[in-house]
């Protein structure tokens, strides 16, 4: 961005803006770890402060992961959030594929029905959901989290957008070489999407990992719940007022996302931009 | 054998007729240009006969069978296309061997890790990948096999484009403007590299581009290709000196033929740009003529009279073994061009008043439709004969 020299006070002010929009998104996350530190004495008192006096994270930590089944939560997010991305790339990229390089009759209304899918938030099927997994016996499993994921509009428009990309030659040079359509699709096209594929997968895992309301329908055992819904329970069940426990659950549930999008951020930024430059 | 028949092919895109019934047949080992304009529906008729496109009607043979409804995997056909369309994410080796590895492993045999339990995965990867060095040296890249295409010049490119069109030894190679992303001096070393290489393979190869250049240096013929339409076919010398339409001739030769608009005056001479010109040709009175006159036609001539333009020179390019002369021809749009010999006029100014003659056999007739009036034997003797006795 060596084009983008701003004069001094420009660069004051631009910087002034980013840091007063940076806070006030930081400062409830801020405020999450300063409270999971601190004795249940210290959340309610009239003053502000972020350190304790009394360092109280361990015996809140230790509650958190000993009174609820904490890492069974978070081994439940892994396992349903692993699933969907894996099958929504395996659903979303021979779907997109169609969409953007082959030719049948039909191929518009289709994409204007990924569209209209699109548009449609998910809290509007839950219901149609819950009574389809009901007559299919899989409410309260896993499949039950997964099943209505595995379809994402949001990862066939995605990918379709980024092939559309992709020259058609290269398409007709794989047809060439003897690739069969569905070889193209997982050696050539989803290999050359990857930056895209990344970038929806990120996307894909933080909203799985952070979704509280249809996991909320789905499950009713404990054994089941993701992070989200876990700490739910556990407010109810264990915490009542114990905000400290509870904020140092919450922060060993977001720690995960937080420390994986900053390790791979260097390696996105780079996905994005080798991907753009020819 | 294997011959290509193409056979009435169409092909319209929405309302556009891109191929109006185009049929070509193609000998093998022949090298065969489609040359038009950009447009012309080139580059269609050549993914037909790969296969990436289905024509509306008609048929296409390769070796006597019919590949209508084949799929281009099994027409044993290779391409080299103007992008390269090389995969970015395979190393140069692995987009050569790809084409092998699809044909000669087999399934479980791609599979990743699990391939080397299946028997026979060593033995043919390593044929594949000998294959692969051997073809990549012949071409100057064997030292670029671990490097991915972004890593590569243009010329590298194409060679590498090249490379994975011929290790699978395919009957019919089909190049689509495979030079023009390359720099001009590039383009000259690449066409008499891939002259080279058609006559080191034998192969039928099928050339498309736009570039005259190109199709004159390299085809045995070339097949001229106008708003989806063949209008000539023939080796690039007939193209040249003896084309079929008026098209033709305008299209091909550098710079473009000069075309003066006449009307037959009596039978064998017709007047045009203000001169007199004695044909070859029995054209009736009264008709529109084009008479096409190739820049090198020209001769210098003393004084003007039948058979010689008078005009002014507006321009002159000196070429070192060539001079361009422009010349304004009153009666004419645009200005005449001629080729002369530097030795032979050396004392050419511009503004000077010059007269160009030509002879009558190196006129080249078109009708009001286009099409090329051919000189009657009868006639050509008979002309010869009166210029004789004159």
């Amino acid at each position: 961005m060596s084009a983008h020299h701003l004069a001094p006070p420009f660069a004051i002010l631009r910087h002034t803006a980013l840091l007063i929009t940076g806070a006030l998104i930081l400062v409830p996350f801020v405020w999450m770890v300063s409270l999971s530190i601190k004795p249940p004495g210290e959340i309610f008192r009239a003053g502000f402060s972020l350190w304790p006096e009394q360092f109280y994270g361990v015996e809140n930590y230790t509650r958190a992961l000993t009174k609820a089944p904490l890492p069974q939560y978070m081994l439940n997010g892994v396992i349903v959030c692993a699933m969907i991305v894996v099958l929504q790339t395996f659903v979303c990229a021979p779907a997109a594929y169609a969409l953007a390089k082959l030719e049948f009759p039909g191929r518009n209304l289709l994409f204007a029905m990924v569209l209209i899918a699109l548009i449609l938030p998910h809290e509007v099927l839950s219901l149609p959901l819950f009574i389809l997994g009901y007559q299919l016996g899989i409410l309260n499993t896993y499949a039950a989290l997964i099943f209505p994921y595995v379809v994402s509009p949001f990862g066939i428009f995605l990918f379709r957008q980024f092939f559309k990309t992709i020259p058609d030659d290269v398409v007709h040079a794989a047809r060439l070489d003897g690739l069969s359509e569905l070889a193209i699709v997982w050696r050539i096209m989803v290999p050359m999407a990857l930056p895209a594929i990344i970038a929806f997968g990120i996307f894909s895992i933080v909203s799985h990992w952070n979704s509280l309301f249809w996991p909320l329908i789905a499950v009713r055992d404990q054994s089941l719940m993701p992070p989200p819904l876990g700490i739910m329970a556990f407010k109810n069940d264990e915490a009542g007022n114990d905000y400290g426990p509870l904020m140092a659950a919450s922060t060993l549930v977001v720690a995960p996302l937080i420390i994986a999008f900053l390790s791979a951020q260097r390696w996105f930024v780079e996905g994005m931009t080798g991907g753009a430059v020819k | 054998m294997r011959n290509i028949h193409l056979n009435h092919i169409t092909k319209s895109f929405g309302s556009t007729r891109v191929l109006r019934g185009v049929s070509l047949a193609i000998e093998d080992g022949e090298f065969v240009t489609l040359l038009g304009p950009s447009g012309c529906g080139k580059s269609t008729l050549l993914r037909i006969l790969a296969g990436l496109e289905v024509q509306d009607s008609g048929s296409v043979t390769i070796g006597e069978r019919s590949v209508d409804g084949v799929r281009p995997k099994l027409r044993d056909v290779a391409m080299v296309f103007q992008s390269y369309a090389l995969y970015p994410h395979m190393t140069v080796a692995a987009n050569m061997a790809l084409p092998l590895r699809v044909r000669r492993l087999s399934a479980w045999q791609r599979l990743p890790i699990l391939r080397w339990i299946v028997p026979g995965t060593r033995r043919v990867s390593s044929e594949i990948e000998e294959e692969i060095t051997r073809t990549a040296k012949a071409l100057g890249i064997g030292h670029l096999l671990s490097r991915k295409p972004g890593q590569l010049s243009g010329g590298q490119r194409q060679r590498v484009a090249v490379g994975r069109a011929i290790v699978r030894h395919p009957a019919v190679f089909l190049m689509d403007e495979p030079l023009s992303n390359l720099d001009a001096k590039l383009r000259v070393q690449m066409r008499a590299e891939i002259k080279d290489l058609h006559r080191r393979l034998g192969v039928t190869f099928v050339y498309v581009t736009h570039d005259q250049a190109e199709a004159m240096t390299l085809s045995d013929r070339v097949a001229v290709m106008l708003d989806g339409e063949l209008i000539q076919v023939a080796p690039p010398q007939e193209i040249y000196s003896d084309p079929d339409d008026r098209r033709v001739a305008e299209f091909v030769g550098s710079p473009k033929i000069n075309l003066l608009e006449g009307v037959v005056r009596e039978r064998g001479s017709v007047d045009a740009a203000g001169t007199n010109f004695h044909l070859l040709s029995d054209a009736p009175p009264g008709a529109a003529l084009a008479l096409g006159i190739r820049s090198e036609a020209f001769h210098l001539s003393e004084c003007g009279g039948a058979n010689t333009l008078t005009g002014a020179v507006r321009l002159i390019e000196h070429m070192g073994s060539d001079l361009f002369v422009h010349l304004a021809i009153p009666g004419s749009e645009h200005p005449v061009i001629a080729r002369l010999l530097p030795e032979r006029a050396p004392h050419i100014a511009s503004g000077q008043t010059l007269h160009l003659g030509v002879r009558p056999e190196r006129l080249l007739l078109f009708d009001a439709d286009g099409k090329r009036l051919r000189p009657d034997n009868r006639e050509n003797d008979n002309v010869l004969r009166m210029k004789e006795h004159a």
